[in-house]
């Protein structure tokens, strides 16, 4: 949200009245912007210790939407129509003598298109600047420029002393080195191709055009250059605080940005033109032919329903107390002499943040005031259900605490060699989501283990009495290229161990305990006739130490026994790679209003093995035991040995069908 | 010998019935009776112990007494400073006077300084050309006397105010000494035979639980700490939260979705495709997987259309749009990306929409610099209302019940903007102790342009409000540095101490 730093005297003289800090505290928050600090103490101190001093100001934050707001001009003209001190303002075009036919004209060149297509312009008469009005002027450009013109990527302004132009103007767009002025504030003349390898201060801007093999440039019809936008103007047509009669230039991307942005400025500063609120507009011929004046200002007319006004905001007002309230907000509502339900409302050119009928509503309530709605409750009576993943982890969080473990919270974020190099895992690039754009290398992919981060909280915890017995769980996300998002989050269980011995049987008894809560039994690893249970097959894996690995297998109940091969083909669970464990899981988030239990996974399985309906199925590869290898817990920075445990715990969520699912 | 001195103490008490002063007392095995401080504070001990189990009780009395600092007994044993210059120097008329170079190299610069003064003024050395001679064959050197006195009998003859003026030059200073009066105690015996500590399952088996004596307890000791495991504080606020979405008939979403594409992120939800939040310098994009597949087709369009040139009332941004942009892949930065694609999943259901109240509490990433209250990563809590014509009022009131089922009971609400909801209001709370009104979430009404592409019927209107895990934890628990709550710099100690959660 943009910040705007008022002068505090003047803002209170152009109201009117001498507010108390917190008087005009209580009407910004009523009126939807945010007093954000008032130096007025801060400036007494300084002058207390002899110190130079500014004027008072009061820093107001403005709702990014609200570009008519920008300004001390634009928020005291609100606020006093706020406070039903004043109508709306009636900005109006003025051509000049002669008329419509003397219009000043700019012209544009194809050639625009393909960098900067749209151009507008507009003309302030007879201004007479203060210091601080002059100073407000260049501040509005600047808050346009970083809020909508997104730091003029989209729009560019430029303002100009007219009186040392000679219109017609042209915008065009050149080469590079076919363009050649003395820029603002240089005693010297550049070329397009020095000023962007030359000047500091512009770098922030010189990546909006230089790839394109033209620059967008203004020239009078002297060939005097009056801006290259968006990068600086020229030093000749500079205003001052002399400057007498304003021309403003606006290139933008769209056409819509671009009225706005001409619109703002000249409106917002109208108020010093001789002739208040007055704008003269200029002709502005496209190469189509077609030609246009600059600015727009004239209103958008809509309507809006009284009953959807009430509807929406729980009141009961008339069609004239809505017209009121919406006075209040600067737009223009009367009544429909037709339709009683219908309000005929006027949008000025300074209210672009409104869209629908919504937006009007929005102002009905907030000229109401939004702590005056009487209080109601909604009636929507619903019956409450958690989710079949959080009953399960929260099952698992409990379970694990009762036993005597320490739940911890890592970050889902982490580097890439946490993830693979420091566990001895090899990325595949299937597996692990990248980030395109982290600040840091602590942000560099998405984990697809729980163990970088239980790692990470040991070696952090060193001065923690031996044993360190930690745990998580909480969400990895693996890619996944079947769905549209191309990623889903798995919820896994991690534990990690750490004393003066390894201790792989405690992580075991850990995964025994769960398992006995889940009602999963212990079976024989060579049993091939149990219906159900778990157990764990070694396995060599180099995160672990060697013949101290295992994998976790896991009968589901009600399917024969499978055989132990065939999963490692699945191209998410290839456990034999040594990328390490990407267990099978069920497709999760869009997905996840399917039965997630049997049914989906064995539906994950079929689309991932074709072959599973007819051959022999597998025990499911749910995670992973065993005890840390040394080089694993030299790269963490570990000195005690570890033992750890991960798995998925998607095979054991019970289904609930969700609220919202498909009527049967 | 703990045990012998105590069996000392009661068998004095047998004879005497009450000891006067400890400094009587003859520890066993020393010659003399225990005067020093270090004696009494071994009686002291015994005592305690005695005391703990009733067989005597005691008072205790405190003196005052002399000792030297060690230049004191410095002094005491080698004397003054004057003594030592007048000692180095010849009888006048036996001998060369010595200078005071010599003089310095003898005895020192600090003792020849201090001495030279004090031995002039008592007329014990006079000068002679350039250097010094002893006036008098024979001195008393008074200081060292009274040091030696002191140092041995605690105290001075010449009375106090010899004491006062060495205590000045830093010489002797005040020492306490403690020292005590014994009587019997409730438990008097002189036996010390040793107490029971704790009820054994032998006492009860043989019975010795009726006649044993046992300690005295105390309970000003703090217990043995338990051994169990802790879960995570922000989970536990956590699930204070799930719980006051379930006591309100809230169901839980899904939000399993890390990763979003820029059109579930923000084109859904009515955010332009130009705003600032969609910036690289607030979103994690994803550079792998590349982009996503293509939206449901038919909402993309619907949504495309009203973004680009309007629709459902709306004159839309009317800005350019960019396929490539929709299906970006980012790290989603709100859950409400879930929340749309419920919603949206709800108005094309079998049997049509119907109200639902939803709420989910899940991670967001944000691309921010991170400092002592942001992190990358954070946990929105976030609540959805869907029903057929709800209202702004309705709005207000559920936030103020929700609020204070967390305890907070002084509301007030701004008119804010965001992109997806139409109203917008911002939820300040009262902070008692900070006495100033602080932002605590955001909350709104679905815009339609998000709502009727979804094919939800337009008298349905959606209330959603949000706000972070983290800030009421942090004020919940006295945190200032988010490192100390979230991620792996978390204490373990720190969780195990943490407090429940009651709002």
């Amino acid at each position: 949200m943009p910040t705007v730093a008022v002068d505090k005297e003047d803002l209170y003289q152009r109201l009117g009245k001498v507010y108390t800090t917190e008087e005009f505290d209580h009407l910004c928050f009523e009126f939807g912007i945010e007093l954000d600090d008032d130096t007025t103490a801060e400036v007494e101190e300084a002058a207390r210790n002899g110190q130079p001093t500014e004027r008072p100001q009061l820093k107001i934050e403005i709702p990014a939407n609200r570009y008519d707001l920008l300004c001390i001009e634009g928020i005291a003209r609100a606020l006093r129509v706020f406070l039903q001190k004043d109508k709306t303002p009636a900005y109006r075009l003025v051509f000049p003598t002669g008329g419509e036919a003397n219009l000043l004209t700019a012209t544009i060149a194809p050639e625009t298109a393909q960098v900067r297509p749209f151009f507008a312009c507009a003309i302030l008469r007879n201004v007479k600047f203060t210091p601080r009005s002059y100073a407000s002027f260049i501040d509005l450009q600047d808050k346009l420029h970083q809020n909508i013109c997104r730091r003029r990527q989209l729009v560019a302004i430029g303002t100009h002393d007219l009186d040392t132009l000679k219109p017609p103007f042209r915008y065009e767009a050149r080469a590079p080195k076919n363009i050649k002025f003395m820029p603002l504030n240089k005693t010297k003349e550049y070329t397009a191709e020095e000023l962007m390898t030359s000047e500091k201060h512009l770098a922030k801007y010189l990546p909006i055009i230089r790839d394109s093999p033209v620059y967008p440039i203004i020239y009078d019809s002297q060939e005097r250059v009056l801006s290259m936008p968006p990068i600086i103007n020229s030093e000749h047509s500079k205003i001052t605080l002399d400057t007498k009669n304003i021309f403003v230039d606006v290139t933008a991307t769209d056409e819509t940005k671009l009225n706005i942005v001409v619109n703002m400025v000249a409106t917002m500063f109208s108020e010093y033109a001789a002739d208040q609120y007055t704008i003269e507009p200029v002709r502005v011929v496209y190469p189509s032919g077609k030609s246009v004046i600059y600015p727009d200002i004239s209103s958008r007319h809509t309507t809006a329903r009284v009953s959807y006004i009430n509807g929406c905001t729980g009141l009961s007002l008339k069609a004239e107390e809505i017209g009121t309230l919406l006075q209040r907000m600067s737009l223009i509502a009367h009544p429909s002499p037709i339709d009683p339900d219908n309000l005929l409302v006027e949008i000025p050119c300074t209210r672009p943040d409104i869209f629908h009928e919504c937006d009007i509503m929005e102002d009905a309530a907030i000229g109401y005031g939004f702590n005056n709605l009487p209080k109601t409750f909604p009636a929507t009576g619903t019956v409450a259900q958690p989710l079949a993943v959080s009953k399960l982890s929260d099952l698992v969080r409990r379970e694990w605490a009762m036993a005597g473990w320490v739940e911890v919270l890592p970050l889902i974020l982490c580097s890439h060699d946490e993830n693979f190099g420091w566990l001895n895992r090899v990325d595949d690039n299937k597996t692990a989501v990248k980030l395109a754009n982290p600040k840091t290398a602590e942000y560099q992919v998405i984990r697809t283990s729980l163990l970088p981060g239980l790692l990470k909280t040991i070696r952090e915890n060193r001065k923690h009495p031996l044993p360190v017995k930690i745990f998580e769980a909480s969400d990895v996300a693996f890619k996944d290229p079947a769905l549209e998002r191309q990623a889903r989050n798995v919820r896994h269980a991690g534990a990690v161990w750490c004393n003066k011995t390894a201790g792989f049987e405690v992580v075991c008894g850990l995964l025994d305990r769960i398992m006995a809560m889940l009602e999963v039994p212990r079976i024989l690893a060579s049993d091939k006739k149990a219906k159900h249970g778990y157990y764990l097959l070694e396995n060599e894996d180099p995160t672990f130490f060697p013949g101290r690995a295992a994998k976790i297998l896991y009968r589901l109940k009600g399917n024969p026994p499978f055989s132990s091969s065939q999963m490692s083909q699945s191209p998410l669970t290839d456990t034999q790679h040594p990328t390490g464990p990407a267990f099978v899981t069920s497709p999760t988030g869009a997905e996840a209003t399917k039965p997630s239990t049997f049914d989906n996974l064995k539906s994950t399985l079929s689309s991932v093995l074709p072959s599973i309906g007819s051959s022999l199925p597998k025990d499911l590869d749910i995670g992973v035991i065993g005890i840390l290898h040394p080089s694993v817990l030299e790269k963490f920075e570990i000195n005690f040995p570890c033992s750890a445990l991960e798995f998925t715990l998607e095979p054991f969520m019970q289904e609930i069908t969700p609220v919202w699912a498909d009527e049967s | 010998m703990a045990e012998q001195l105590q069996q000392h103490i009661l068998d004095q008490l047998s004879s005497t019935s009450s000891i006067q002063d400890t400094r009587t007392i003859t520890i066993p095995g020393d010659a003399t009776p225990a005067t020093s401080q270090d004696s009494q504070l071994i009686i002291q001990g015994a005592l305690n112990s005695l005391l703990s189990r009733e067989m005597i009780t005691y008072t205790t009395q405190e003196s005052f007494a002399y000792g030297l600092t060690p230049e004191g007994n410095d002094i005491a044993d080698k004397g003054s400073h004057e003594a030592v210059v007048w000692s180095v120097l010849p009888l006048k008329g036996h001998g060369a006077a010595l200078s005071i170079k010599d003089l310095k190299a003898k005895v020192g610069d600090e003792t020849a300084k201090i001495g030279q003064g004090r031995a002039f003024k008592n007329g014990w050395v006079g000068k002679e050309g350039d250097g010094l001679v002893k006036l008098t064959a024979n001195i008393d050197d008074v200081t060292r006397n009274e040091l030696t006195e002191i140092r041995e009998t605690g105290s001075v003859k010449a009375g106090e105010k010899v004491i006062a003026d060495l205590r000045k030059r830093k010489l002797v200073i005040q020492k306490k000494l403690l020292w005590f009066t014994v009587s019997k105690g409730a438990n008097y015996s002189t036996s010390s035979a040793k107490l029971e500590t704790d009820l054994t399952a032998e006492m009860l088996q043989s019975g010795a639980w009726k006649t044993a004596q046992f300690k005295k307890y105390n309970f000003d000791a703090e217990g043995a700490p338990t051994m169990g495991g802790a879960l995570h504080p922000l989970l536990k606020v956590r699930e204070e939260f799930r719980n006051i979405f379930m006591e309100m008939g809230f169901a839980e979403m899904p939000t399993s979705q890390f990763v979003e594409s820029g059109f579930w992120c923000f084109d859904s939800l009515f955010v332009p495709q130009q705003h600032p939040a969609r910036d690289l310098q607030d979103t994690f994009y994803v550079s792998d997987p590349p982009q996503s597949l293509p939206p449901p087709q038919e909402y993309y369009g619907r949504v495309k259309t009203v973004h680009t040139t309007g629709g459902y009332g709306s004159i839309g941004y009317r800005a350019p749009w960019s396929e490539d942009d929709s299906r970006k892949l980012l790290l989603r930065t709100h859950t409400t990306a879930s929340s749309a694609n419920l919603l949206w999943r709800l108005a094309n259901r079998k049997g049509g929409f119907k109200p639902v109240k939803m709420f989910s509490i899940d991670r967001v990433f944000r691309n921010e610099a991170t400092d002592a209250t942001h992190l990358a990563e954070f946990h929105q809590v976030e609540g959805v209302v869907a029903d057929y014509g709800l209202t702004l009022a309705d709005l207000i009131g559920f936030m103020r019940t929700f609020f204070n089922k967390m305890g907070i009971e002084n509301l007030r609400f701004k008119p804010a903007y965001n992109p997806y909801t139409e109203p917008s209001l911002e939820i300040f709370a009262f902070h008692p102790m900070l006495n100033k009104w602080v932002e605590i979430g955001n909350s709104g009404m679905f815009r339609p342009e998000m709502l009727e592409p979804m094919g939800l019927p337009p008298d349905v209107r959606v209330h959603g409000w949000g706000l972070s895990l983290e800030r009421p934890t942090m004020i919940r628990y006295g945190i200032n540095n988010i490192r100390t709550l979230v991620g792996h710099k978390v204490s373990i100690e720190g969780v195990e101490k943490s407090a429940a959660v009651r709002f």
